[in-house]
């Protein structure tokens, strides 16, 4: 039988219909479609496409038990070695990672390993098997986490599921990180899936402090000295959110990405006023980047009811981070592109609120450090957006509540965590640290990652301090 | 759940809260704020800390209530419970032995959150002198209190019903010309009020700390919400303030971004009132 040079095509709302509401966009494959789509995976005697995942899922291994319809055996298999999969399969950049490596991306298209990963993962959370607590060793020592985040999250899971009493504390009063704050509802619904996965660790026995800002509320010193913590691990991300300073960058209108996605994923101000907090969402609205984040915005503002919505990004399409999937979904929903332009004020009209976006036209030029062409400014080419909304998703950078209140915790000239990149052990006894906050801005996939690593090292290390 | 010990209306929509938060209540240092969801569709809001008792676990606040959120608090009576407590959030005030001769001044419900500031500067051994602010006499609050913890009281209001007649500045301008060396100026008030007593100050030369109250999200540092403009840099009045040099705060930017959810603002409140949740 010829395979299929082609993934099987991924169900997804219609881009006029999706453009006005928030439910997912991609619907999932069914069973029919995930078995054929299985069936095209050679099964290599050296897959490729394992050394493509950060946490080395064994795809083959998975995507052969979905041939057979052993679904609850494929879920075994990749929980082994991801604890998120619902998550991963939905928000990976899988064109980078495991699918960029497959043999059968050299003539066609890879195998649709996040779609699989994703159909198992909505299996088995539809099957909703009751999760048994792990039970504690009676004098279980305790692991405190800090931030409850991608990483936090992976790391509880295994220090519970090994007897450990583990508290995560979260500064907001939901748990989940970006999951539930910044990737919006329409890629990641909250309820059916990242809810469900934490409920899945509460049931595990992890307990979750919400409302508890670490550094304020309790340092990591005093969370070890009188709280009785016998380690602890720190995930807090990458949080605080980066502006251009240009001029008008404080104008009414202008937002950070992360206000913008907060206001709606988290305080749900896309149904106010049954929810209390508002958002303005303007008509005509910039969006600056070209990240996932940038997409999620500029994704979330049409949504909430913008006429037209740009994204405005210094570089090319090649260069454009965000996943492949999700500039092609913005492009399919009606989002102006304005590539190889870039912002250099923000113009507010009598009432100090936005009115324009002044850019200037770009080329590329020479490469820089980080191998892309750089853009360089051509003289003379400025010009005015009008638009009464500008939202800076240019990244972020480590908040610095945890660093400047932990002595002996080195962090570098960014405020990044100093951790070792195989334990995530800090320069301070006891204290571990991975995620974003040790990586800088990065992906789901490896925050879990680091999560893992750090829970080995962190019984290791606990192992020995009892002797 | 974060149960509520104690209400009263102090004058006319200004309520005075405790709600129990131990674990809040043992780290809570001067200048420093909350936030609070009432419940599950809930705003984040920001409130200061006006006063904290490590015995009982209770955190006190004094609000006005503005809109839907606040109206919402307000509704709230001893033994219910909001959803959403966090804090102590902010840098702490700046309090040291040897500041010399420090200044209070608070403008309104601006009183209480000068209250914990005001007892930390005169348990270090500074002199403080309080100047309580107010429309009219029947709206000054804390009285009683500040005069526990200052040297001197000076009260001032805009009808003269009590106190000097006229505004806060006035009173810096009365300590100044009787030969007080003013070492610090504390103002904690409506931004017009700090703004006015900013302009006052600085040809004196007075050091002058206001605390901002721009809008706010998560008061955690993660959405940029609350950045206001000191001096060249933008700095967010979360993590970096709410305390911050006066005479470098661009208070226009200020009150301008605080209008921005103005008509919004009246839609949530005419729900409120309309799903009968207001007072
Ligand atoms: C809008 C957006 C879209 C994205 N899209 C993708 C995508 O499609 N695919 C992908 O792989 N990655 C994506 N990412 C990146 C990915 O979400 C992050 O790399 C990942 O979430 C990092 O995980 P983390 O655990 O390190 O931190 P976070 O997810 O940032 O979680 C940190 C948690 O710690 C809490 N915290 C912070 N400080 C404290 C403190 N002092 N005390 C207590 N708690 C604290 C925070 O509130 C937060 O809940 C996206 C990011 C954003 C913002
Ligand atoms: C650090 C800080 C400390 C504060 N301390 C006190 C206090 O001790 N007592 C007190 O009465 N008020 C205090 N405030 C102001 C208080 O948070 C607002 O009055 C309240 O959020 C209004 O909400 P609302 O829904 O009732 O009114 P709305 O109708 O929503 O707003 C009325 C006005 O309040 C301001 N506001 C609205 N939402 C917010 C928000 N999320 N954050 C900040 N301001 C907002 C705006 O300027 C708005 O015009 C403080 C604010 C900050 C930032
Ligand atoms: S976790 Fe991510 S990288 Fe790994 S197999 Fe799944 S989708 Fe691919
Ligand atoms: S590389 Fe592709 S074809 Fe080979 S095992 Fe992996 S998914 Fe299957
Ligand atoms: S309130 Fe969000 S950063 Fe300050």
């Amino acid at each position: 039988m010829a395979i299929s040079m082609e993934k099987h095509k991924m169900p997804e709302q219609d881009p006029k219909v999706r453009a006005h509401n928030f439910d997912e966009v991609a619907l999932g494959y069914d069973e029919e479609t995930a078995v054929a789509e299985a069936q095209r995976c050679l099964h290599c005697k050296v897959p490729m496409c394992r050394k493509g995942c950060p946490v080395s899922i064994d795809i083959p291994q998975f995507i052969a038990k979905v041939k057979e319809r052993d679904f609850e055996g494929a879920f075994e298999i990749i929980t082994m070695s991801n604890s998120l999969p619902a998550v991963c399969g939905r928000v990976c950049p899988q064109e980078n990672q495991c699918e960029s490596k497959c043999i059968l991306g050299k003539k066609g298209e890879p195998v649709a390993i996040g779609r699989l990963e994703r159909f198992v993962a909505d299996y088995m959370l539809q099957k909703g098997e009751d999760i048994k607590p792990i039970e504690k060793k009676p004098d279980a020592q305790k692991v405190a986490i800090v931030g409850a985040g991608p990483s936090g999250l992976s790391c509880a899971g295994d220090l519970a599921k090994k007897g450990y009493d583990v508290t995560i504390f979260e500064a907001l009063h939901v748990a989940g990180g970006v999951l539930s704050y910044g990737i919006p509802e329409f890629r990641l619904p909250k309820d059916k899936i990242v809810n469900k996965e934490i409920d899945n660790l509460k049931k595990l026995g992890v307990k979750i402090e919400t409302d508890s800002v670490v550094g304020r509320l309790y340092t990591v010193d005093e969370l070890m000295e009188e709280e009785g913590f016998d380690a602890v691990f720190v995930g807090t991300g990458a949080g605080l959110p980066r502006f251009m300073n240009i001029p008008g960058e404080n104008l009414s209108g202008v937002y950070s990405a992360n206000e913008f996605l907060t206001r709606t994923n988290l305080m749900k101000a896309y149904k106010f006023p049954e929810y209390a907090t508002p958002i303005k969402h303007g008509k005509n609205i910039a969006v600056v980047g070209g990240g996932n984040v940038a997409m999620d915005a500029a994704r979330t503002a049409l949504r909430l009811g913008a006429e037209h919505v740009y994204i405005v990004y210094r570089r090319s399409e090649a260069e454009l981070p965000a996943r492949a999937e999700e500039v092609h979904h913005a492009k399919e929903e009606g989002i102006d592109f304005r590539l190889l332009n870039n912002p250099i004020e923000v113009i507010g009209d009598e009432n100090g609120w936005v009115k324009e976006l002044r850019c200037i036209k770009m080329e590329l030029g020479e490469p820089d450090e980080s191998g892309r062409r750089r853009p360089v400014p051509i003289e003379g080419s400025e010009f005015n957006l009008p638009v009464d909304t500008v939202i800076i998703a240019i990244g972020t950078g480590a908040n610095p509540i945890i660093g400047t209140t932990t002595p002996g915790m080195d962090t570098n000239k960014k405020g990044y965590i100093v951790a070792n990149a195989e334990t995530g052990a800090t320069t301070k006894p006891g204290v571990f640290a991975g995620g974003d906050i040790v990586t800088g801005a990065a992906t789901v996939i490896l925050a879990m990652g680091a999560g893992k690593k750090a829970a080995k090292a962190i019984d290791e290390y606990l192992q020995e301090k009892r002797g | 759940m974060f149960k509520v010990l104690y209400k009263k209306e102090l004058s006319p929509g200004i309520f005075d809260m405790d709600i129990e938060a131990p674990r809040v209540a043992k780290k809570a240092k001067a200048g420093q704020f909350i936030v609070l969801r009432v419940d599950d569709t809930g705003e984040r809001v920001p409130l200061t800390i006006a006063d904290n008792d490590p015995e009982t676990g209770a955190i006190k606040l004094i609000f006005q209530v503005m809109g839907a959120s606040t109206m919402q608090l307000a509704s709230k009576n001893p033994g219910e419970s909001i959803a959403d407590f966090t804090g102590p959030l902010g840098t702490p005030s700046h309090v040291e032995p040897g500041m010399g001769t420090i200044v209070m001044v608070g403008g309104g419900i601006g009183v209480a959150p000068c209250y914990p500031i005001a007892r930390a500067m005169h348990n270090a051994g500074n002199k403080v002198i309080g100047v309580l602010a107010a429309k009219s006499k029947d709206i000054l609050i804390f009285e009683d209190r500040m005069a526990k913890v200052c040297d001197e009281i000076v009260i001032c209001t805009d009808d003269g019903s009590k106190g000097i007649k006229g505004f806060a500045n006035n009173a810096i301008t009365m300590l100044h010309d009787r030969g007080e060396k003013i070492d610090q100026v504390t103002a904690i008030g409506p931004a017009i009020m700090m703004k006015s007593i900013c302009d006052t100050t600085r040809p004196l030369g007075i050091h002058t700390v206001v605390s901002l109250n721009p809008i706010m999200v998560d008061g955690t540092g993660m959405c940029g919400g609350c950045r206001v403009q000191i001096g060249n840099e933008t700095k967010f009045a979360c993590v970096d303030g709410p305390e911050f040099d006066g005479h470098l705060v661009d208070f226009k930017s200020l009150m301008s971004r605080s209008r921005m959810y103005r008509d919004e603002e009246q839609v949530a409140k005419d729900h409120i009132c309309h799903i009968g949740l207001g007072r």
